[in-house]
């Protein structure tokens, strides 16, 4: 299949300050892609730079064939972007909202009405048409918002952390909405800090922390990088000292790595379950209480953790 | 194009669904509007001006025909709501009445007037023809300046139809063949015969005849009503809120993130910019619109020239719109444009004349007040309200249109060197 992204070496500074550095991925026809990387990483910098409303330092991007630079008005007609923030007119009705939108993409009479009516449906607010977005729920404007970026049928949807701050049953609609445009052939451009949601989504994964892409492939190809390993999570005591007992566990035979931060320790094993009685006894013989422990097998956030020592939520 | 128009249109319709934007653009001014009216006693059932038995002393010295119509004009039954005439024997009791504030004016009719209308004697056809002036003497209470202007204003029309009749019978003295050759007494019966009998008498001498529109165009001639002023002068205070209000939203859609997904749009910064501006001109002229629909049926505003006023309308919130966008391009908050606004729009309000007549103010607030869209707007309304027309407004129309232009040219430096645009 044809890259409709293709992203070279993008770099954005301010100042001192690089907030993408050398970015360097494709998209192809059909797939849904994430960054995933936790807050403060450059994913919206990097979507911000290739929806064309932040000029890129240097490096450069073709979207559909057109560069980003060079062709800004051509990129924004192929993409249809989907903001972290809801960006809609509260006093306007959801269908004023999607008129008008729909009317800065070029759409008008009859052809913007039956897109609009089409939109409604989709987003499972055709009912609710005709009140203000203002009375809305939480969940209902994020579709509306994403109702805005589908208007004018683009080849590429950016979709910005679209999950952020709802609830688990909007989540689930907006989950749910991804894959279906995906299945009627919508390329996705998804960014999250949620490594279950990039899981769920994604046929590919670029992982992205202070600026730079510091993994990229399918998830079986990023887990594959950590090796057939387990984590083993250790939450203990408030007052107990974690860094004194990662220190006696990395000795452990069975135990690759052992790191500490605030109150929980991680356990890097071949095989959590025959490391399992000896971490334990190993914190008995310290006096130090384990409160829970949580076994997980080779995931994004393995990898994430593998790669930067840090969880995506630290 | 089009999306210039949307934007504008949008903007139009969220404006217009603010409750607290309604209450600032159109209840506020109507409302005081509504309270000055009731102050100045236009509600009140006197009459259209505002003014009612206006005291006035004439002094009669002519005693004969003209100076009699004109004593009979002011005691008509037409004027009699207007007016509270009575007369003095001298011009001197006269003036003690002025100047003890218990009239408005004295209007001294001197002897020989009607005289010196109708002209003596031999005088039509003699050399170089040349009668005296007309002279009747207003003496204006300087404390009561809008009833002494009311009066002076009868008395002009009174002497320009006088004038006009003297005018007309002379030229037709003059154009009878053979006048050369008449003897004197001839010409002047026939002179006498042409003022006394001719269309002088029916209309100069009718009371009716004193309501000047259709004869006269100038301003001292029509009957004013302060509301014409009043009520644009707080139509075009609280536009400045809504140029402000407009301008805000600017910075309110960079804010809620709806500028930034215009500028992904198709849509070029000119034409998003170019839709705001639009946005708060169809604004201002809305609210223009429905303030002078509302003030005009429920308070009986009249407003003179349609076109005239259209246009006005048009310039007043162009010129307005221009200082909504300069103070946006220099503000960096909604907070700020927000207060910003609210100050401008008083002090604009003050120094355009909305709650004091320019006239009274020193020379120089006069000369300042020409930055303001409310000066030079209140003075095209008031031109209207005096009976003017498209013609008699260039001046303000054309001030507001370069002030308006100018302001625009200033704004779009300004946005383009700062981050107004950007996300």
């Amino acid at each position: 299949m044809p890259a409709i992204l293709e992203v070279h070496d993008l770099v954005k500074n301010y100042g001192d300050f690089t907030a993408v550095n050398g970015v360097s991925f494709d998209i192809q026809q059909g797939e849904i892609f994430s960054l995933l990387g936790p807050n403060g990483a450059g994913k919206t910098t990097t979507i911000s730079i290739l929806s064309t409303l932040y000029q890129a330092t240097s490096g450069d991007a073709t979207i559909a064939g057109y560069s980003l630079k060079k062709e800004p008005t051509a990129v924004r007609r192929a993409i249809g972007v989907v903001p972290q923030e809801i960006a809609l007119y509260e006093d306007l009705t959801a269908r004023e909202n999607l008129d008008f939108w729909g009317q800065m993409y070029g759409l008008g009479g009859k052809q913007l009405s039956a897109r609009v009516d089409e939109i409604l449906e989709q987003i499972g607010l055709t009912e609710k048409a005709r009140q203000r977005v203002r009375t809305y729920s939480g969940g209902m404007k994020r579709r509306v918002n994403i109702g805005v970026g589908l208007l004018h049928k683009p080849q590429l949807l950016f979709m910005d952390e679209p999950t952020v701050g709802i609830d688990p049953q909007s989540r689930r609609a907006i989950l749910d909405t991804v894959q279906e445009l995906n299945r009627q052939g919508m390329t996705v451009l998804y960014t999250t800090h949620y490594m279950e949601e990039a899981a769920e989504l994604s046929n590919r994964v670029g992982i992205i922390d202070h600026g730079q892409l510091i993994a990229l492939g399918t998830q079986a190809e990023l887990t594959r990088q950590v090796g057939q390993t387990e984590t083993l999570l250790l939450h203990i005591a408030e007052n107990d000292d974690p860094q004194a007992l990662a220190a006696a566990l990395t000795g452990l035979e069975g135990v690759l790595q052992a790191q500490a931060s605030d109150h929980v320790i991680r356990v890097i094993t071949p095989s959590a379950e025959d490391v399992l009685a000896s971490v334990v006894s190993a914190a008995n013989e310290r006096g130090i209480k384990i409160r829970s422990i949580d076994i997980r097998e080779p995931n994004l956030e393995a990898v994430f953790l593998h790669l930067t020592g840090r969880a995506l939520r630290d | 194009m089009k999306k210039l128009f949307f934007i504008g249109l949008k903007d139009l319709k969220i404006i217009f669904r603010d409750r607290a934007a309604l209450i600032f653009m159109l209840l506020a001014p109507f409302l005081l509007t509504l309270g000055l009216g009731f102050v100045t006693g236009h509600f009140s059932g006197g009459s259209a001006s505002g003014l009612s038995d206006i005291p006035v002393v004439l002094v009669n010295l002519d005693q004969a025909q003209l100076g009699d119509a004109l004593v009979d004009l002011f005691q008509s039954e037409d004027l009699s709501t207007l007016l509270e005439p009575s007369e003095a024997d001298s011009p001197e009791a006269a003036y003690r009445f002025v100047d003890e504030d218990q009239a408005a004016a004295a209007i001294i009719i001197p002897a020989g007037f009607s005289a010196s209308v109708i002209p003596g004697e031999g005088a039509l056809a003699a050399q170089n023809y040349s009668p005296d002036p007309l002279k009747i003497e207003v003496y204006a209470n300087p404390s009561s300046p809008t009833s002494a202007g009311v009066i002076k204003s009868i008395v002009d029309e009174f002497i320009s139809r006088v004038e006009e009749g003297r005018i007309q019978g002379t030229l037709r003295v003059l154009s009878i063949s053979g006048v050369e050759n008449m003897p004197p007494e001839q010409v002047q019966a026939l002179a006498r015969a042409l003022f006394e009998n001719g269309e002088f008498d029916d209309e100069t001498a009718s009371s009716a005849a004193i309501v000047l529109k259709k004869e006269n165009q100038g301003p001292a001639a029509v009957e004013f009503d302060p509301l014409a002023y009043m009520a644009p002068g707080m139509a075009l205070m609280f536009l400045m809120y809504t140029v402000s209000y407009g301008g805000r939203s600017i910075l309110a859609e960079r804010a809620q993130g709806t500028l930034p997904r215009l500028m992904i749009s198709p849509t070029s910064a000119t034409q998003i910019l170019g839709g705001k501006v639009f946005g708060i001109f169809l604004t201002g002229v809305a609210q223009m619109g429905i303030l002078i629909l509302a003030s005009a049926l429920f308070f009986g505003v009249r407003w003179g020239d349609p076109l005239g006023m259209l246009v006005l309308i048009l310039a007043s919130v162009f010129g307005a719109t221009g200082w909504g966008l300069l103070l946006t391009a220099l503000s960096r908050s909604k907070a700020q444009v927000s207060n910003l606004g609210t100050a401008i729009m008083l002090i604009f309000g003050i120094l355009g004349g909305t709650f004091i007549d320019l006239s009274q103010m020193p020379p120089f607030v006069r000369l300042i007040s020409r930055i303001t869209p409310n000066a030079w707007g209140l003075d095209g309304f008031t031109t209207l309200a005096l009976g003017g027309g498209l013609p008699q407004l260039a001046g303000p129309i054309t001030a507001l249109l370069g002030m308006g232009a100018l302001l625009f040219g200033i704004s779009a430096v300004i946005f383009r060197r700062s981050d107004a645009m950007k996300s």
